[in-house]
């Protein structure tokens, strides 16, 4: 197993680097730079600051020196929020995102099982139909638009039950209180519920179909323990290979989501240094969002092994 | 008379499916009585699994059972899944087929052995799992107690069947419905299932329900046998009354049907064709010491360290014009391998392979694709070996277009139309799919492919093993038609003795990728001179209870052992083995002990 985490190890350093080197020249690409303003500098400022930031240099020789830094464990200082490097800024948006994205995945697991689970018990039947009908409302609807509805619904003209005005900010972090978490992980969670019912619903009903659960309910086990402890496991089975990119998607920050709740992840500085050609900030963002897919591939194939005891890597 | 055990009053099952309702079991009357062994037997699709699952409510969703099942007087038909689970499990107990995907991949042996015990019989930990490892003993597991906490993927067929019955036995039931038990096992894997079952039944005095489609197993079990067909009882008798003196025409045809070790010849069935001075027939394929090894890898962190499985290990044999050589051998012996590599489909090792006076590894690889034309190969699972998106007459066509580009497309279809009938299939399907078919037929459309372009030599590689007993009689006396009319040569690949024996001049004898025994057809059954043989032989049951019961057995000394032991492969000369899994051993050599009759050296019986 160790073995296996280390060649695994060892076989994304290539990955890895031509994923920087394609993401350092497609940013190079991109028309404009990170000082080009409506009103031109004066062109000795100019010429100072490209020297300040090697921008003078021909491409090749920036790009030894991005790598050469890289290696050195530094991204470097953003182009344009000035005094702060890339790390910094890494910092201080990522537990913002992953407080966010963590909490509306485990929420998605929770109800998207439980949802599958059901469903694949009552196969073809009403209530099968109607949560896979639901699911699939749930996966079509982008985020932009749930977003903006639920906004609308909670934020402006507030929900009023049973005597109670639930009305929800519509905007803003203040330190991830609960009321500003609600509908972002709400919105986050939505699509995810829907794939996660709708895989756990089909690898469930190929499980239940199986010899072994024929073989458990023929041992005369209750349904609950038939379910829990012989058809679950495998029926979650396909869930851990789409939990590690999902998981890593949603703790990097949703670009859509952060940019319409005024959230302060990483997801927001990523859409902003794309469109002000705040190169390593593109970089820093892009070669971290690959590191954590890499790792959380890496984890799921080996609690995939853990779980099914059949699997082996060497 | 005491109460039956289970008794099963004008049971009826329906399936609802898409195309309307399946009535897949009809008005069955059944009593087991105490201690009794009563065998359902009948081909697949006769509705003799679901009528037992639907017995025990264990039905699929869309089935479901009428009339009335009594267990010890109480109704269980239609119960509470609660009083239901009472029963199932610790009371009535069930094997299935398959032991891989019939046990749990991700519980350890023990736990799934200590459940029932634990929830039956309330048992705690220590006492469960105490009496797991008795019953592991009991059907016979070397080292219980570290098998306990081992998966079911690391154990062989035959132990997880094993397993699969100590979880129904250690509850101690009164009724074991075994569905097949043994169907998925090599023979003499079976006669060691067998042998525990039967031990079961005079230690223990569990009644059980036998379920198969093997006139021979149930010869060999059962007290009361029940012949079933389109979901009803068409016979019900003792064993005796359904296997002298049958009544029922279906009956009769079962067991005519069914291939006897006993009897090479069937009566009422073209024999094999004699083949005259075979000394003095030219050869036609020469295979000289043929070696077919796999890299396996056996660890190494960074860098991979692979040991070379041997599957086939040194096997030589000849092949003269229009004779049938039988290859016999257990799961993993190689003979499919040595088959595919006789004719070029997999790379050998080392060795010669002559075909007709030309050593094949001198041929381009143009040449080998023209010489194609002359050796053809029939696959075991007929419909899997067909292109589902072709038709019939494509795939059967497709040999000849490659290989004989010349004709036109009216020669073509002509062929194909008389190939069809050779084959017995109607000209008029040659638009269909094979999807339309049922096995029997797909498996004569994979036999018109291979003859199509009228090669020297066919190879069947378990071409029959797939098919109900009276299916499998039909395509026996098909491939037999068609030898007698072209005259070409047949290697006969498969696991069932009995049908080898019909159909073959020579057979060779396999053991872990080495010939044991090579003979002429009568010789090798009547005078089995090598152990592995004469084990072999006597592990397939004959549907004939009498001399069933009667014969002597031989039992294996080991299990198959693993092939990427080296010691293995001299299991039956234990005197000259090196005791070094890594060790060059020595190589038993093939002794004539009569003209044409072949036996590799091994320690005296």
């Amino acid at each position: 197993m160790l073995s296996y985490a280390i060649r695994r190890t060892l076989g994304a350093i290539p990955t890895l680097f031509l994923i920087i080197t394609f993401a350092f020249f497609m940013m190079r690409i991109a028309p404009g730079g990170p000082f080009d303003g409506e009103r031109r500098l004066p062109p000795e400022i100019e010429a100072n600051i490209n020297a300040a930031y090697n921008l003078d240099k021909p491409l090749y020789e920036q790009y030894f020196i991005y790598l050469g830094r890289l290696a050195q464990g530094d991204f470097g200082p953003s182009f344009k929020t000035k005094d702060f490097t890339v790390t910094e800024m890494i910092a201080s948006g990522l537990p913002v995102s992953i407080k966010l994205g963590l909490t509306a995945i485990v929420l998605a697991l929770l109800i998207g099982t439980f949802l599958g689970v059901f469903a694949a018990l009552r196969q073809n039947r009403p209530a099968d139909y109607s949560v896979m009908t639901i699911a699939m409302v749930g996966i079509t609807i982008p985020t932009f638009v749930t977003a903006p509805l639920l906004t609308l619904l909670f934020g402006v003209y507030g929900v009023h039950i049973f005597g109670l005005d639930i009305t929800l900010p519509v905007g803003g972090w203040n330190n991830g209180a609960l009321r500003n978490m609600i509908l972002p992980v709400i919105v986050l969670a939505l699509p995810q519920i829907a794939v996660i019912a709708r895989l756990t619903r089909g690898s469930m009903v190929e499980v239940l179909h199986s010899n072994y659960v024929r073989t458990a309910r023929a041992k005369g086990l209750s349904s609950w323990r038939v379910v829990t402890r012989h058809a679950m496991r495998a029926g979650l089975l396909p869930l851990v290979s789409y939990l590690g990119p999902a998981i890593a998607g949603l703790a990097t920050g949703s670009l859509i989501v952060e940019q319409i709740f005024g959230i302060p992840g990483i997801g927001r500085y990523f859409v902003q240094g794309a469109l002000n050609r705040d190169y390593t900030l593109v970089l820093g963002v892009v070669i971290f969002y690959a590191t954590l897919i890499i790792l959380l591939n890496l984890v799921a194939d080996i609690l995939y092994r853990v779980l099914d005891p059949r699997v082996r890597y060497d | 008379m005491a109460e039956p055990v289970l008794s099963i009053k004008s049971l009826d099952i329906r399936f609802k499916t898409p195309d309307g309702e399946v009535h897949a079991v009809k008005h069955i009357d059944l009593d087991i009585a105490e201690g009794e062994v009563v065998g359902v037997v009948g081909e697949s699709g006769s509705g003799k699994s679901q009528l037992f699952l639907g017995a025990t409510g264990l039905l699929a969703g869309n089935g479901r059972a009428t009339g009335q099942v009594f267990y010890r007087g109480r109704q269980i038909l239609g119960a509470s899944p609660k009083q239901l689970n009472d029963i199932r499990g610790s009371k009535i107990t069930m094997i299935f087929q398959d032991p891989l995907t019939s046990l749990t991949p991700h519980m350890r042996i023990g736990d799934q052995i200590m459940e029932a015990l634990r929830i039956h019989l309330k048992m705690s930990r220590e006492a469960a799992f105490a009496r797991a490892v008795e019953t592991l003993e009991l059907v016979r597991i070397p080292e219980a107690k570290r098998r306990m906490r081992q998966y079911p993927h690391e154990l062989s067929g035959g132990m997880r069947q094993r397993v699969m019955i100590a979880m129904a036995t250690a509850c101690g039931p009164d009724l074991l419905i075994a569905d097949e038990p043994t169907t998925a096992l090599d023979v003499t894997v079976q006669a060691q299932i067998l042998d525990i079952m039967r031990d079961l039944k005079t230690k223990l005095k569990t009644s059980i329900v036998l379920i198969s489609h093997d006139m021979g197993v149930i010869a060999a079990m059962c007290d009361r046998v029940a012949v079933m067909r389109h979901g009803e009882f068409v016979e019900q008798g003792s064993a005796e009354d359904i296997f002298y003196r049958p009544q029922h025409p279906y009956s009769r045809m079962l067991l005519d049907a069914m291939p006897r070790l006993d009897r090479p010849e069937r009566p009422g069935h073209a024999p094999l064709i004699t083949v005259a001075d075979r000394e003095a027939r030219p050869f036609l394929l020469q295979v000289e010491d043929v070696k077919v090894h796999f890299p396996i890898r056996v660890g190494g962190t960074l860098f991979p360290k692979y040991k070379p499985l041997r599957a086939v290990d040194g096997v030589s044999f000849e092949l003269r014009e229009g004779e049938t050589l039988g290859v016999v051998g257990e799961s993993g012996c190689g003979k499919s391998t040595l088959a595919r590599a006789a004719i070029a489909l997999l790379p050998k090792t080392a060795g010669r392979v002559v075909w007709c006076g030309r050593d094949m590894s001198e041929t381009t690889k143009e040449e080998l694709r023209l010489l194609r034309k002359d050796f053809q190969i029939v696959f075991q699972d007929p419909l899997a070996s067909l292109n589902p998106r072709m038709t019939i007459g494509q795939s059967i066509s497709e040999p000849l277009r490659t290989l004989e580009p010349d004709l036109s497309r009216v020669e073509v279809a002509e062929r194909v139309r008389a190939m069809m009938e050779h084959v017995g299939l109607d000209p008029a399907w040659i638009n269909r799919y094979p999807h339309e078919f049922s096995g029997g037929q797909n498996q004569r459309v994979g036999i018109a492919r291979a003859m199509i372009v009228e090669p020297k030599l066919v190879i069947c590689d378990e071409a029959v093993s797939a098919l109900d007993v009276s299916i499998q009689a039909q395509i026996v006396d098909l491939i037999l038609a068609l030898q007698r009319k072209f005259g070409m040569s047949l290697i006969f690949i498969s696991h069932d003795l009995s049908v080898v024996r019909q159909v073959s001049h020579r057979v060779m004898v396999l053991y872990l990728g080495r010939v044991v025994e090579l003979a002429n057809r009568n010789a090798i059954y009547t005078d089995p001179r090598h152990p592995y043989t004469r084990a072999l032989i006597s592990a397939v049951p004959i549907p004939d209870p009498k001399l069933e019961r009667a014969k002597p057995r031989v039992p294996l000394p080991v299990d198959l052992p693993s092939p990427m032991d080296s010691r293995s492969a001299l299991t039956f000369l234990k005197s000259k083995r090196i005791d070094d899994p890594d060790a060059v051993q020595y190589v038993p050599r093939l002794e004539e002990v009569v003209p044409g009759h072949f036996v590799a050296e091994h320690d005296p019986v």
